[in-house]
């Protein structure tokens, strides 16, 4: 491209910008130069475009700053059968993510310096989604020990977490807090009591006692965050709460927000677009952790996605190969894929009415961004230029076994969804184009 | 009717199952358990099938019960407990279907220690499948051989009122039973320790009381579950004593009960922990043994049901 293109600069004409950060939703044009956004605006090129710049005609289709998955587990070093950080960034940038958070749960864990520039320096190297890790909250997420979190976050760590584990021991989560506030750095928990939710497999309810299957109770998530709560308060610490799924969680999470915690939360796309009734006939792409919940804590997610108190989406990316769903439910792993169903579900928030597509977007976008403390997810002159083109009305039936993600555990399979990626930027360089 | 077809490829469940289907299934073991009374024995009914017991948890009542019932029938019958097999090798339930497939079995029977496991085989084998009992989920021949076993002794199902009592958290037969029942137009009573009842178990259609001495007024059937003893992943009782205490079944809990009322139990007891050996012996009270004989025939009817939809096979032409 650089070739074609001595410039380095392409126009972006005949857009629908939109930029949650500022509100802004009207036709016009962005001008990048290299890596960078070198303009952005409705009146921009309305003379026509300059020669000598490239231009990408985007037919009035949206063009947003590209998606900021904010939980993604990648599965490389260790799980490759399951997930690369190759395919992983293929399956990002399909899905119109250009930055994404990945757990320290691989083998060997990200708990140490070399680990975390092993991560950022592979993700580089490929040149598809940026890739950011979470670093272990404790040695080996043994949830015994503090890792090294000041010099972890100097190597480029976005915040501690002990991944698809609950940082149990309280006295360590206080601990966790207060040192990891002395680096003004996040502690990000999965909330769920272990021992409430240990041997569960679904949701606690009639439909689990129905189906023989043992439950973890609404209980085990109001219970983590309830202690978690307190001892933030005690801290000062940042906290955050991630995959949010029950009315009570929520609520908690909102009185914490009204007394001024440094509190918050994301959920991911099933809790507000599935509810347990996805699990019937033992459906193990919907066992998720944690689990599918009732119809009416659904309902408080959208709400809580309306009124703010949940931040942000994440797309909670967890893939599993065949040999780790295929067998009987109890034997089954949890979690889903997400990064590639991550932008048109939760534009169902949109369709639906529940939000506007800004609203819907800031949530995918700025949102995550600001939690964690990243410059990406802004049209912004000087930033990074990380786009997405997008068709929000165009349907589409998600095909799993079409993913570019190795692993095709999606509890969405077969869903029809509006919204389709048509091109994805990352610094400038267009990494993947669809089928306009 | 004797020749109705079953409107169902596969036995997973009673849940899903209609009062004619489940009264076309009694009807039929019923003329079976005639049959095994008499000195011919045998029918050639499944002459040429072949029916494969696929275990992998320890039974020796229901895997011989199929065995017999297969044979009954004239079926070659085939036992592969899970110990020592390939499946304790590491073989996924998948593969062992594919192997099952490239053996042209006519009937499958399985039991697994996971909830829905019978369904997942059953979506991948190409005969019919019967749930032998799978997790804490269905035993839905465990609950038509107690359904006869009733209907038998009490001439109707509908209009009585049978009490399950104990460890339902954790039995396929209280669930079987419980939709059976329902079905069939009886009430059903579970009486157990709240740790041993399962969350929201009340909308399913049944009465949950926690006193045996309330919830046995007025029954005409008491079902005894087994403590299981094996699924205890933590401490649900306190101890064998006190449970024996509040929820053991002896003579002066029975008395509670219509003076006509029956005891039932799955089997295998434990004499002591949830019954007393004086009630559990009472010939007058107790069906406990009738319940054997009833699932013999009960199975005979499944596997004679089930082979009705199947292509005809070159012995039976």
């Amino acid at each position: 491209m650089a070739a074609r293109n001595p410039s380095g600069l392409v126009a972006y004409v005949n857009a629908r910008l939109l930029d949650p950060a500022t509100g802004l939703d009207a036709k016009g044009a962005l001008l990048t130069n290299g890596e960078t956004v070198a303009d952005v605006g409705p009146g921009l090129f309305q003379g026509g475009v300059p020669s000598g710049i490239e231009v990408v005609d985007c037919k009035g289709l949206c063009l947003a700053p590209g998606l900021v998955d904010m939980r993604v587990q990648l599965r490389e070093p260790g799980e490759e059968h399951k997930e690369t950080l190759k395919s992983a960034g293929e399956a990002a940038v399909a899905g119109g993510v250009t930055a994404m958070v990945c757990l320290p749960n691989t083998d060997p864990v990200i708990d140490d310096v070399a680990s975390v520039e092993f991560v950022a320096r592979r993700a580089r190297k490929i040149g598809l989604a940026k890739v950011y890790p979470y670093a272990a909250a404790t040695k080996n997420l043994e949830g015994k020990e503090l890792s090294e979190m000041g010099m972890l976050a100097e190597a480029g760590a976005l915040g501690f977490t002990d991944g698809v584990r609950a940082i149990r021991s309280a006295q360590l989560m206080r601990r966790a807090l207060s040192y990891a506030a002395t680096f003004s750095l996040m502690v990000v928990q999965h909330p769920e009591e272990p021992s409430l939710a240990e041997g569960g497999l679904m949701n606690e309810g009639e439909l689990a006692t129905r189906m023989g299957l043992s439950g973890i109770p609404a209980a085990a998530e109001a219970i983590m965050l309830e202690r978690d709560m307190r001892l933030v308060e005690i801290t000062g610490g940042r906290y955050h709460a991630a995959h949010v799924s029950t009315a009570e969680g929520i609520d908690i999470i909102r009185k914490a927000k009204a007394r001024g915690l440094k509190v918050t939360c994301d959920t991911a796309p099933p809790y507000f677009a599935l509810n347990e009734l996805a699990v019937g006939d033992y459906r193990t792409f919907a066992k998720l952790s944690p689990p599918l919940r009732t119809e009416s804590d659904r309902v408080a997610v959208v709400a809580a996605l309306r009124d703010g108190t949940i931040d942000a989406v994440a797309s909670d990316h967890a893939p599993q190969d065949q040999d780790s769903k295929r067998v009987p439910f109890a034997a089954a792993e949890f979690g889903g894929v997400g990064l590639e169903t991550l932008l048109p579900v939760t534009l169902e928030l949109a369709h639906n009415g529940h939000l506007d597509l800004l609203g819907a977007l800031k949530l995918i976008t700025c949102a995550p961004a600001d939690v964690l403390g990243l410059a990406a997810g802004r049209l912004k002159v000087g930033a990074s230029a990380d786009l997405v083109l997008f068709d929000p009305e165009r349907g589409w039936k998600v095909e799993a076994k079409k993913f570019r993600s190795k692993s095709k555990n999606s509890p969405f399979d077969d869903r029809p969804v509006q919204g389709m990626v048509m091109r994805t930027v990352v610094d400038g360089r267009t990494v993947y184009l669809g089928d306009c | 009717m004797t020749d109705a077809r079953f409107p169902h490829r596969h036995l997973l469940g009673i849940q899903g199952l209609g009062p004619v289907e489940i009264t076309q299934l009694l009807d039929l073991a019923e003329g079976y358990v005639e049959q095994n009374r008499s000195n011919d024995k045998r029918k050639n009914l499944l002459r040429g099938r072949t029916v494969i017991n696929l275990f992998y948890e320890n039974s020796t009542r229901t895997r011989t019960s199929f065995e017999l019932a297969g044979k009954r029938l004239g079926a070659d019958v085939i036992n592969m407990q899970s110990a020592g097999s390939s499946v304790q090798k590491g073989e996924t339930l998948i593969d062992t279907a594919m192997t099952l497939n490239a053996m042209h079995l006519d009937v499958l029977v399985v039991r697994h220690p996971d909830s829905g496991a019978v369904k997942l085989l059953s979506e991948k084998v190409n005969c019919a499948v019967i749930n032998g009992g799978d997790g804490s989920h269905e035993h839905p021949t465990q609950a038509l051989l107690d359904a006869l076993a009733i209907r038998r002794h009490k001439g109707k199902l509908s209009g009585l009122t049978v009490a399950i009592c104990g460890d339902v958290r954790h039995s396929r037969v209280a669930r079987s039973n419980i939709y059976l029942l329902n079905a069939m137009g009886a009430s059903v009573r579970l009486i157990g320790p709240r740790t041993l009842l399962p969350s929201a178990v009340d909308r399913m259609g049944v009465e949950v009381f926690h006193d045996m001495r309330k919830g046995l007024a007025d029954v005409d059937v008491i079902m005894m579950l087994r403590i299981q003893n094996e699924r205890m992943s933590g401490n649900f009782i306190p101890s064998i004593r006190e449970y024996f205490h509040f929820f053991g079944l002896d003579r002066e809990k029975l008395a509670i009960a219509k003076p006509d009322a029956v005891i039932m139990h799955p089997g295998p007891m434990n004499r002591g922990v949830e019954i007393d050996s004086d009630v559990a012996d009472d010939v007058e009270r107790s069906l406990i043994r009738a319940q054997v004989e009833m699932g013999v025939a009960v199975r005979m009817a499944c596997l004679d049901l089930l082979t009705r939809g199947l292509p005809a096979s070159e012995g039976a032409a």
